[in-house]
């Protein structure tokens, strides 16, 4: 471990968002936690995460996340369907005198419970996930994983930023899910600032304008870190300098730092020239959130 | 016997509609009164769940045997609890399939597939 960690970021809440996977995501926020000199970092890629591959922590808690979905009581239901009638998602049907719940349809909106005038319908649980804790060093890690073909990771996300987890007087670093789909919005809902990380190909241009068009929609504060970079031309820098979008910190396309990566390392622990990168944009941003503050409190 | 197919137009000249929960229209056939029915599909534009809702107007409108190209899943179960027989239709026009069953010429659909699930609207 080496020495001079950032201090002074409060409570603010990082969300590190891309258009699309493999951007930069994680090891952006992986390094910005491990620079600070407490911090927590929050994997809600919870389709695929992967932040705890570079933390390897001693895990300490583990929790199974349900969600509500009905089930019906065959005695009481008399075939009225107002619940298939109101299902907006098609999670219901009456066939044979009898009513069918398609579970992995449910949204567990709670709707068909409520319109139900004969009281057949209740809530059961449903698992579809499960949130654990760990801790590594300065870092405690909070990762979700949501199970194999469940259709949405929104309720384990929006479990993963409840206010026990972020109340803590440190610095949180959000690892989003890429693209800007209803998961990364829960990601990004709650965050003081949004890092955009980009590539440096015309595609890297596509993805970074949605999610520089989903920031804009919430009004969140934001700045792009590119990633990749080369000596050749930049589409997305182009496209940040045309926009008057803030160009947060620059990472070079890096044999070394490629490799390190790809092993599970944490570069800012490895290699003091990483270090600077990451303790460099981690102090940026804890001007860029003060700023905020005087500016739109 | 009734037999339901999922159809482009409102027409025995119309081709079989290759997808099912999307289809615009569903003809119902009475096969002993050689009566068409055809019915507005209410699932064409739903977000999600069309091959469930889509399966339900099968079961409501009392199909005995219904004749797709492909099939869902979730569709699927709706159908097999009604106990509706499902047979592989070809991609012809509506009044060849007809036929083709008619004439012991098709065979029951082997092949459910995992379903689509909304992907196409991403």
């Amino acid at each position: 471990m080496l020495d001079f960690m950032v201090e002074g970021t409060g409570n603010m809440k990082i969300a590190v968002l891309s258009g699309k996977g493999g951007t930069g995501k994680t090891l952006v926020s992986v390094n910005l936690a491990a620079v600070s000199k407490e911090a927590t970092y929050i994997d809600c890629d919870v389709e695929e995460a992967n932040g705890h591959l570079f933390f390897k922590p001693q895990w300490i808690e583990k929790e199974d996340i349900a969600v509500k979905i009905p089930q019906v009581d065959k005695k009481l239901c008399d075939g009225c369907r107002n619940c298939v009638n109101f299902c907006k998602f098609n999670a219901l049907v009456y066939v044979n005198d009898e009513l069918k719940i398609f579970d992995e349809i449910c949204h567990s909106c709670g709707g068909c419970i409520l319109v139900c005038p004969q009281k057949a319908l209740t809530e059961k649980d449903k698992i579809i996930g499960i949130i654990k804790k760990g801790i590594s060093d300065n870092v405690t890690i909070y990762t979700g994983v949501l199970n194999t073909g469940e259709p949405s990771g929104v309720p384990i996300i929006n479990k993963l930023l409840s206010e026990k987890n972020l109340k803590e007087n440190k610095l949180t670093v959000i690892d989003c899910p890429p693209g800007s789909s209803c998961v990364v919005m829960e990601s990004i809902k709650d965050a003081d600032y949004c890092i955009l990380v980009a590539e440096p190909t015309l595609f890297g241009v596509h993805n970074l304008k949605m999610v520089y068009q989903l920031v804009k929609l919430f009004d969140k504060p934001f700045g792009v870190v590119l990633n990749k970079c080369l000596k050749e031309d930049n589409p997305a820098e182009k496209y940040c300098l045309e926009n008057d979008i803030k160009i947060l910190s620059k990472i070079p396309f890096d044999n070394e730092l490629g490799t390190l990566n790809s092993n599970g390392e944490i570069v800012a622990n490895k290699d003091e020239k990483y270090k600077k990168i990451f303790s460099s944009l981690l102090n940026k941003l804890v001007k860029e959130v003060q700023n905020e503050a005087v500016v739109n409190p | 016997m009734k037999i339901a197919i999922p159809v482009e137009n409102k027409s025995l000249d119309s081709n079989v509609c290759l997808s099912f929960g999307r289809a615009p229209y569903f003809l119902f056939y009475n096969v002993e009164t050689k009566e068409s029915n055809f019915v507005v599909n209410s699932a064409a534009a739903v977000t999600g769940g069309a091959g469930i809702k889509a399966a339900q107007t099968i079961v409501d409108n009392k199909a005995n045997v219904l004749l797709v190209t492909q099939l869902g899943e979730n569709a699927a179960s709706v159908l097999k609890a009604a106990d509706i027989k499902i047979y592989q239709a070809k991609n012809a026009s509506v009044k060849e399939n007809l036929d083709d069953f008619t004439d012991d010429k098709l065979s029951l659909l082997e092949k459910i597939h995992a379903g689509f699930h909304g992907r196409r609207n991403r």
